[in-house]
């Protein structure tokens, strides 16, 4: 998957977890769970959503290199086939 | 003949509205099946029946918001005839309802507009599902769907029309108000907290989560629920309702987790037998409960069951949390953030991760030195992970 295809994954994870939310206003800099009010349960949704809309193996260890919206781009990248 | 009555579904509610019946005449049911959804302030509720049998009548029909108690439908149980409620009936018991202060008791419609057949208001679930996350009340939104059924976009729309959110939000506020004032008024609180390390028990779930794909995965909050249920076996004067003057205790063990809803407000719904479930089982329900907390669909015994509530602040950012309990429960737990501290072990001081570990809970139930016990068991049994999770269930 492209960097084009895996931000619309990422983005479309997020938007079944906060489906209220304005994702078009997502500063890509800082980190998602402050910006979308994320709890852990929700985080966890959201790398299962990324998960199943990409095929890519997450570890829990790398959830931290999801922060933000880049970060978890940046890092999709170098995981995606 | 089994009545079907309008259940109470929380300690302040004194009406609900039947939304939707999920069964018509004819239908066969079991104990436990989910036959209706009722609309209380908080959010909608799926309404388990308590017999098995066949659906004799409908006796309230859908839209209407009748007093806790009013008959919503009978059932035949084994080797009965059927035996016909009037409808006349209905509309009296209505008529004759309290007009409780604050609680808008709908008019009985005309006799020859009911029953409406069941089944009348054509939604698809994508929509039921999108109306239960905005607050959108479905009887007053205009369907475009096939023979008018309530669609997504129809939804939608409604909920962009100013009033429909606001007002849910509003009778959320003010069901909380309730239950807060009279915990306030009725209970006399007190408040006991203590730091638990947690090295050993995020270590083990660590190495559980390498094994796991990450649907399966586990969060330290299935841990510290665990914990909570099985300490609480040790001190059962906080797991239970305080009625009529006295302290009844529980023997099951019915966890009320707070959950905070998206849009504002909370629910705390019950994970049943929260000690009996093993570590999996117990994730998996936890995962379940929140997801359909926040899609507006518990069922019944979830909105009425819990006999103790956990609440787990900490995960959104602070260090501790001192609750106000939800009556008639006796005591709440609050959980801190999981975080890094200077802890003081063997004359040294070494970075671990701690939680504050938090009890409220009712003096004339308990004493504080048995609350403390309690919160002494919390800490012990979060030293053991993998006990915590052999315990009951069989496999972790």
């Amino acid at each position: 998957m492209n960097e084009t295809e895996l931000r619309a994954a990422v983005l479309g994870a997020l938007g079944e977890i906060a489906p209220e939310a304005d994702l078009s206003a997502l500063d890509a800099q800082m980190p998602l769970r402050e910006q979308l009010d994320l709890d852990s349960m929700d985080f966890l949704n959201v790398v299962v959503a990324i998960h199943r809309r990409t095929g890519i193996e997450i570890p829990e260890a790398d959830y931290r290199k999801l922060a933000t919206l880049a970060d978890a781009i940046a890092y999709l990248t170098t995981r995606s086939p | 003949m089994f009545e079907f009555r309008m259940p109470s579904l929380g300690a302040d509610m004194e009406a609900g509205k039947l939304t939707r019946w999920l069964v018509k005449p004819g239908d066969q049911v079991e104990r436990g099946q989910i036959v209706a959804v009722v609309e209380t302030e908080k959010s909608d509720i799926d309404v388990e029946i308590w017999a098995s049998g066949e659906v004799a009548e409908i006796v309230v029909p859908e839209g209407q918001k009748v007093p806790v108690g009013t008959l919503l439908a009978t059932l035949r149980t084994a080797g009965e005839e059927a035996v016909v409620v009037a409808p006349a009936l209905v509309a009296a018991a209505v008529a004759a309802a309290p007009a409780a202060a604050g609680v808008a008791t709908v008019a009985a419609p005309a006799p020859s507009a009911m029953p409406a057949p069941p089944g009348a208001l054509r939604v698809s679930p994508a929509a039921r599902r999108r109306a239960a996350e905005l607050g959108v009340d479905l009887q007053s939104v205009a369907g475009s769907g096939p023979e008018g059924a309530v669609q997504i976009a129809d939804v939608e729309r409604a909920a962009s029309a100013p009033g429909t959110r606001g007002d849910r939000a509003a009778a959320m506020r003010h069901a909380i108000t309730a239950a807060v004032e009279r915990s306030h008024r009725e209970i006399p609180h007190y408040y006991l907290s203590t730091e638990i390390v947690l090295d050993r028990a995020l270590a083990w779930l660590e190495q559980e989560n390498l094994q796991r794909p990450v649907t399966e995965r586990m969060l330290p909050a299935a841990l510290l629920l665990k914990a909570v249920a099985l300490a609480l076996r040790e001190v059962p004067e906080l797991n239970g309702f305080f009625k009529e003057g006295a302290l009844q205790a529980s023997a099951a063990i019915h966890l009320g987790v707070a959950i905070s809803l998206r849009d504002g407000g909370l629910v705390a719904p019950a994970l049943h037998d929260a000690d009996r479930k093993s570590l999996t089982e117990l994730m998996s329900a936890l995962r379940d409960l929140v997801r359909r907390a926040r899609a507006g669909s518990l069922r019944g015994s979830e909105v009425t069951d819990a006999t103790i509530t956990v609440t787990n602040l900490g995960d959104r950012g602070v260090d501790a949390v001192f609750g106000v309990i939800y009556p008639p429960q006796v005591a709440l737990v609050g959980l801190g953030r999981i975080r890094e501290r200077p802890w003081a072990e063997n004359g040294t001081v070494v970075a671990r991760p701690v939680v504050t570990a938090s009890l409220a809970a009712d003096h004339r139930a308990s004493d504080g030195h048995r609350g403390g016990l309690f919160l002494e068991a919390l800490a012990r049994l979060l030293q053991e992970p993998e006990r915590l999770a052999q315990v009951a269930g069989g496999a972790p």
